[in-house]
């Protein structure tokens, strides 16, 4: 069963860009801006998973963990450094700087560990298993488990905890929520940690389920992440875990069906029909310009 | 990035180049007598791919050690003049310069890189001076764009389609399959050629290509074409293109069960390729190479052995090419009987079955060689000798 396997593949590819587009969509949602130095923090986690399996000699979770974390104050020390002193600014300058600051990631990666890929070790068994005639590895099933995980605790904390709700808060609306008391600045740095940590984790799985690495690794799954965004509605939580794996089934898809060199080219149609035709998104609601 | 490091190399290959000069001019030897024979060579020995061009000249190296040492070219020395084209195209021009006009060399050996010699040419024909190039498998060298021939350019290395033609000739004889799958990088014209030339070689001898597929480079998941080969179950699968995107896609392929042979070119050869790879999913896969040092074959052993003891290190595939072409040129010398560039030309071009290192080599009507390639497997992420492979 062809297929079968096909969606295997595409879920796996699926969640990753799910997991890269939450960090997109949440930061999107809270300060309006589309932080392009998302993909790099992606490749800075996947690193960090690289040295600690390899130097530190960690076992697969603790590097996940520990990848996690480095991201997480990685993503707050950039929105300190970069955009913060910029939050009234105009959002076309917010914009390049967010480009500046990817290509000074990457670039001083470049500069500091040499632009040569390097293999990510082999640490979790290469089992699999056959269900209907489609061969599951337990990596796809690892993959597929963890990024559910951490989309529940995301929800959770969206929705059941105290900074969570100042999220929210924020994100409808900054001014009442700072006149209502909510410590603006520390609940958009919790957001920055919280998408980057999930950035950071979609580079390590990356690492395992992919094994090649290299300093611009971040910068299709980035744009591939934005885009589902985009597709799920920018903003919306659910709609990034939707819009990654519909993303990721339906490359593959593209791929299956022979036109395996448009596989790139459909994620960005993707984009172009749903700004044409449904710029809110899957999930967007149509809220009309306030005056 | 690689725009800039060129910026620099050229920057630096000028700097370098206006000190050199003033030393060249001085050095230039005088002995015209004639008891010695001038070849020149001109080899990226500093710049961005010195470590062809320093692995040819230990090659050459030994071997014009080992002629004069038994007597010479018909009792004349050869005498090498060498110059460093610092893996920049200006640089290999105007060494090739200097060494037919102010040297007056027989022969020149260079550059390693296809560019580089190109880059030479012209003046190879100008000057009527024989040039060959141990390592540049570009058509171009000896047949420009037009199809016209370059009367004065030889190789000693393969072209890159012959290793498509022995690729499907070892999987139709040696493998005994008869279905296969090509699954090569779309934007490459080594990975295109290796490709055309495997499909055509294998229809011919009546094998039945299953499924075509291509990828882009820089891509990182293969597995969908790769379930698509997979539901087309061909018993082998050519892969040619470079290691970074091979070493994903062969540790794919058998994630996903396709346990068949796999097979590429030379493009595999890395040590990265193990580590993306890894050892195990290299098992039962092959590649086409230029030679091998563990080929029992004594002429490779006798060479492996006198290498070792000059230079304290196994000899690399260039560095075999670079003594092979000075012993092809050698034999072209011997007969011609002279060391009249046209005579050795028309000598080089009647060269057949001569035994060398990287097999026997004829030149055909296109100054390119036909010659036996080696087959490598990966045993265990080791590099195994595996067969020899006669064109044809």
């Amino acid at each position: 069963m062809e297929w079968i396997q096909q969606l295997v593949n595409g879920i796996s590819l699926g969640s990753i860009y799910a997991l890269i587009a939450l960090g997109y969509t949440m930061v999107y949602g809270i300060i309006k801006l589309i932080n392009f130095a998302h993909g790099d923090v992606f490749m800075v986690g996947s690193f960090v998973g690289f040295y600690s399996i390899v130097g530190l000699g960690l076992d697969f979770f603790t590097a996940l963990v520990l990848a996690m974390i480095f991201c997480a104050i990685f993503g707050v020390l950039i929105e300190r450094i970069a955009y913060k002193r910029l939050r009234n600014a105009t959002r076309i300058a917010a914009l390049i700087t967010a480009i500046g600051v990817s290509l000074l990631i990457e670039n001083g990666f470049i500069f500091t560990w040499g632009p040569q890929p390097k293999a990510f070790p082999d640490i979790i068994a290469n089992g699999s298993f056959e269900i209907l005639g489609a061969k599951i590895s337990i990596k796809s099933i690892l993959i597929l488990s963890i990024s559910i995980t951490l989309m529940v605790i995301l929800q959770f904390i969206v929705h059941k905890t105290k900074i969570g709700k100042a999220m929210r808060a924020v994100s409808h609306d900054n001014e009442a929520a700072r006149l209502m008391g909510i410590n603006v600045d520390n609940t958009i740095s919790a957001t920055f940690a919280i998408g980057s940590a999930l950035a950071g984790a979609a580079g390590v799985i990356f690492g395992l389920y992919y094994t090649k690495i290299d300093p611009l690794m971040g910068i299709i799954p980035g744009i591939k992440a934005f885009v589902a965004a985009v597709l799920g509605g920018i903003g919306i939580i659910p709609g990034a875990m939707v819009g990654g794996l519909v993303l990721g089934v339906i490359e593959t898809f593209v791929n299956a069906s022979g036109f395996s060199l448009w596989r790139d080219a459909a994620a960005f149609v993707i984009l172009i029909l749903i700004l044409i035709f449904r710029p809110n998104g899957i999930f967007g609601k149509n809220t009309r310009e306030k005056v | 990035m690689m725009k800039r490091i060129g910026k620099v190399i050229a920057a630096s290959a000028l700097f370098a180049g206006l000190l050199a000069g003033c030393g060249t001019s001085s050095g230039q030897s005088g002995s015209q007598n004639g008891d010695t024979i001038k070849i020149g060579v001109n080899l990226e020995l500093s710049g961005g791919v010195a470590s062809y061009g320093t692995g040819i000249n230990k090659g050459v190296q030994l071997a014009v050690e080992e002629i004069n040492a038994a007597g010479g070219i018909d009792g004349k020395e050869i005498e090498l003049i060498s110059v460093d084209n610092k893996s920049d195209g200006q640089e290999a021009t105007s060494g090739a310069i200097k060494l037919t006009d102010q040297d007056k060399v027989a022969a020149i050996i260079g550059a390693a890189t296809s560019g580089n010699t190109i880059a030479q040419v012209e003046i190879a024909n100008d000057k009527k001076t024989v040039l060959i190039t141990p390592s540049g498998t570009s058509m171009v060298v000896t047949v420009n764009e037009k199809g016209k021939l370059n009367d004065y350019a030889f190789r000693t290395t393969f072209i890159d389609p012959f290793q498509g033609t022995v690729a499907a000739n070892f999987a139709i004889n040696e493998l005994g399959v008869k279905t296969a799958a090509v699954y090569g990088d779309n934007a490459s014209d080594y990975a295109k050629g290796l490709g055309a030339a495997f499909i055509e070689t294998f229809e011919a001898a009546g094998g039945k290509i299953v499924k075509e597929e291509s990828y882009i480079a820089k891509d990182t998941d293969f597995r969908s074409t790769l379930t698509r080969i997979k539901s087309a179950e061909p018993e082998f699968v050519y892969i040619p293109g470079y290691y970074e995107e091979v070493g994903l896609i062969v540790k794919q392929a058998r994630e996903l069960g396709i346990d068949v042979p796999l097979m590429g070119g030379d493009g595999w050869d890395s040590p990265t390729m193990v580590d993306l790879a890894g050892a195990d999913a290299l098992n039962n896969t092959f590649v086409t190479a230029a030679y091998s040092d563990e080929d029992p074959d004594p002429i490779i052993q006798n060479f492996v052995e006198a290498f070792k003891e000059k230079n304290k290190e196994a000899p690399d595939g260039f560095s075999a090419l670079g003594y092979d072409t000075v012993y092809l040129l050698k034999d072209a010398i011997e007969r011609a009987g002279s060391t009249d560039s046209t005579k050795i030309k028309d000598a080089l071009e009647q060269t057949k079955d001569f035994p060398l290192v990287t097999g026997a080599l004829s030149i055909d009507e296109n100054h390119n060689p036909i010659k036996s390639a080696t087959i490598l497997e990966y045993v265990d992420g080791q590099m195994k000798f595996n067969s020899k492979v006669n064109p044809e």
